[in-house]
């Protein structure tokens, strides 16, 4: 089965009077349809960069300089913009962190879903009225249709995001980019957007690539995890082993200083320094002066691919499993 | 142990009207926003005192009062035994002043980008025209930076580094009470373990009293000896961590325990939490919860219960200790 999305050897590349600054550094990985891969990392570590060079957001000079983006077999990355309208909103659909400067403040909810829905299917105005109070009603709105006439500002925060995924959601796309969807919300309301956002995955069959740094979010919504750092991929696998048995010692510390990891224990385990900068990456792995594992090979050699030396983690030292359970 | 902050039926109330004309000529009510209500609670010295809540639960405002920065509407705010609004004696305040510091969320937006690191970290003492030769210095190790970063400037330094910076600045004065308003929210996971170490560790060896303000249980759950849950700006369930993690007695803290995202809880399927915190401005009558409460009866909608004394902590529900959790461990 084809993936609904591939990414080979993804490349985003900034150049800066100071040289180029390379913020997603070969990235590969794909996601079958009804799969959410959640992608994690601090922050500066390309997360956001891959998903908007998915769907061609990137803003100038930053553009993609290597490797392919593949939606369902068919290469997008080197799409003009009128082609790359016709993709987004219709087959990639797009849910951000703030939900209320992804809304229209000035058109009601209902005549931003209706202008979408025109926009992306051929359907008459009644059609898509209808359609667009079945999305409301779909995502958990009360009420959909006396709804429809309110402007964004008379919604809670929960609720506009719900409206932002009915937006992502009416024209029928297969695949879902959502930027950290809930960091703005509340715990509650948090929980309640990541269970909508895996229902609708599983209901329609939709692959679903989820941006955060919450690992909490991602270890109950993702079924695989994509971990970043410096603009590389980390280590990807399925959930339970990325939470559970981390190959990589940057996954490792990450899990560790997560306080719910830790509770009880007096101190919380921390990873030394911080993200280096882009312009100032370190040679060989860019994890290597934070890394409690290091040896000279990591201080020359550039950190291997996903596969080389591991297949689940880019690292020339991965933890064993017995390791990283003692 | 002596009690450093007593806070007593502590309310404060906004007003959110518009402004008089276009109540006049809309002849529209004046809007009041009741943001806390009839709040108490204790912080006995060397202690870490957590406030949680979602937004607009009156947490931050709570943190202002303490610190002096709003008045309150009615009750009182004890630091040391003494009410700052109602002592006449300046040296007084101005000791019990110096014993309050604050940490902010932001690490961007609460240094000034113009001054140097040392000027930053000095200004408290300073202000009070204290000796400062070296303090910047002393401090910056003591947060774990160097005595060189002084003369540089916020912009040089990562979102951890500046938090650093802030706990470096909330030491100068040497404070007894740190106010910590959401002091890691804005820092990434690993880093966030740095600053929480960081504030343990200078909690033991300055003696330091914490009242800290969040929003995320899990942090909370790490820092606090005991934890005060707010909802609508009503105290409605205090007490120590693991025994509020592992039997809550409010049915709020409950479902905030049960949705909150769990490292272990793979695909977990739990009906998430339902409804929203209603409008501070027109609450619900009786208790507040009780429209999204699984345990509401008759008497909930007409009654508020009142904080009362349960187990080793206090809860504000007619129903206390009847609750559940969904995914008890």
């Amino acid at each position: 089965m084809t993936p609904v999305l591939e990414l080979r050897d993804l490349t985003v590349d900034i150049p800066t009077r100071h040289g180029t600054l390379r913020p997603v550094d070969a990235v590969s990985w794909s996601i079958d349809a009804g799969e959410i891969l959640g992608v994690v990392g601090e922050s500066g570590a390309g997360k956001s960069m891959t998903g908007n060079a998915v769907i061609g957001l990137l803003d100038s000079p930053a553009h993609i300089s290597g490797g392919e983006v593949l939606l369902e077999g068919e290469r997008i990355d080197h799409y003009t913009l009128p082609q790359m309208r016709r993709i987004r909103g219709k087959r990639i659909g797009m849910v951000f962190q703030d939900p209320l400067t992804s809304l229209n403040p000035l058109l009601t909810v209902g005549e931003q879903l209706e202008e979408t829905i025109l926009r992306h299917l051929d359907v008459s105005n009644a059609e898509a009225r209808k359609r667009a109070i079945q999305g409301l009603d779909e995502v958990g709105i009360p009420s959909a249709k006396n709804r429809m006439d309110a402007y964004p500002h008379e919604f809670s925060g929960g609720m506009r995001q719900r409206v932002v995924i009915a937006l992502a959601l009416c024209a029928e796309p297969t695949l879902l980019i959502a930027d950290e969807p809930t960091t703005a919300l509340d715990v509650s309301v948090q929980a309640q957007i990541t269970a909508l956002l895996k229902r609708l995955c599983r209901e329609r069959g939709m692959a679903a690539m989820l941006v955060t740094h919450d690992m909490g979010v991602i270890a109950e919504t993702a079924d695989r995890v994509a971990v970043m750092y410096a603009g590389r991929l980390a280590e990807i696998g399925p959930v339970s082993q990325i939470v559970g048995q981390p190959r990589h010692p940057y996954t490792d510390g990450l899990m560790a200083s997560t306080p719910a990891a830790s509770a009880g224990q007096a101190r919380l385990r921390q990873i030394p320094g911080a993200m280096p900068r882009l312009g100032r990456l370190p040679t060989g792995c860019a994890f290597h002066p934070r890394c409690p594992k290091a040896e000279d090979k990591c201080r020359v050699d550039p950190g291997p691919k996903v596969g080389e030396a591991d297949d689940r983690a880019a690292c020339w030292f991965p933890i064993e499993a017995k390791e990283s359970a003692a | 142990m002596s009690n450093i902050v007593s806070v007593k039926n502590l309310t404060r109330v906004f007003d959110v009207s518009k402004p008089w004309l276009n109540r006049l000529i809309e002849r529209l009510p004046k809007r009041m926003l009741t943001a806390v209500s009839d709040v108490s609670f204790d912080i006995p010295e060397r202690t870490t005192y957590a406030l949680v809540g979602e937004s607009g639960s009156g947490k931050s405002t709570i943190g202002k009062m303490v610190v002096d920065l709003l008045t309150p509407s009615e009750g009182s705010v004890e630091i040391e035994g003494i009410n700052l609004r109602e002592t006449r004696d300046a040296a007084t305040i101005d000791r019990i002043r110096s014993d309050i510091q604050m940490i902010f969320q932001d690490p961007f937006a609460s240094l000034n980008p113009r001054w140097r690191v040392r000027d930053i970290i000095t200004e408290p003492v300073a202000a009070r025209g204290g000796k400062t030769d070296g303090l910047a210095e002393k401090l910056l190790e003591q947060v774990g930076l160097s005595a060189e970063d002084a003369v540089k400037y916020p912009h040089q330094f990562s979102g951890g580094q500046r938090q650093r910076l802030c706990v470096a600045r909330a030491l100068a004065s040497e404070p007894k009470l740190i106010v910590c308003d959401e002091p890691t929210s804005a820092l990434d996971v690993s880093v966030q373990a740095q600053v929480l170490n960081l504030m343990s560790d200078l909690k033991d060896e300055h003696g330091l009293t914490y009242l800290f303000i969040s929003h995320d249980l899990t942090v909370v759950r790490h820092m606090a000896d005991t934890i005060g849950v707010l909802y609508l700006g009503r105290l409605v369930e205090e007490a120590a961590p693991d025994d509020l993690f592992t039997r809550p007695a409010h049915p709020y803290t409950a479902m905030l325990i049960d949705a909150a995202p769990r490292l272990d809880a793979f695909g977990r399927e739990v009906e998430p939490p339902e409804g929203e915190i209603p409008d501070p401005i027109d609450p619900p009558k009786g208790c507040a919860f009780h429209p999204r409460c699984p345990l509401a009866t008759d008497v909930c909608k007409v009654d508020r219960p009142a904080l009362e004394r349960h187990g080793l902590g206090r809860v504000a529900c007619h129903h206390a200790g009847q609750i559940r959790l969904k995914g008890a461990a």
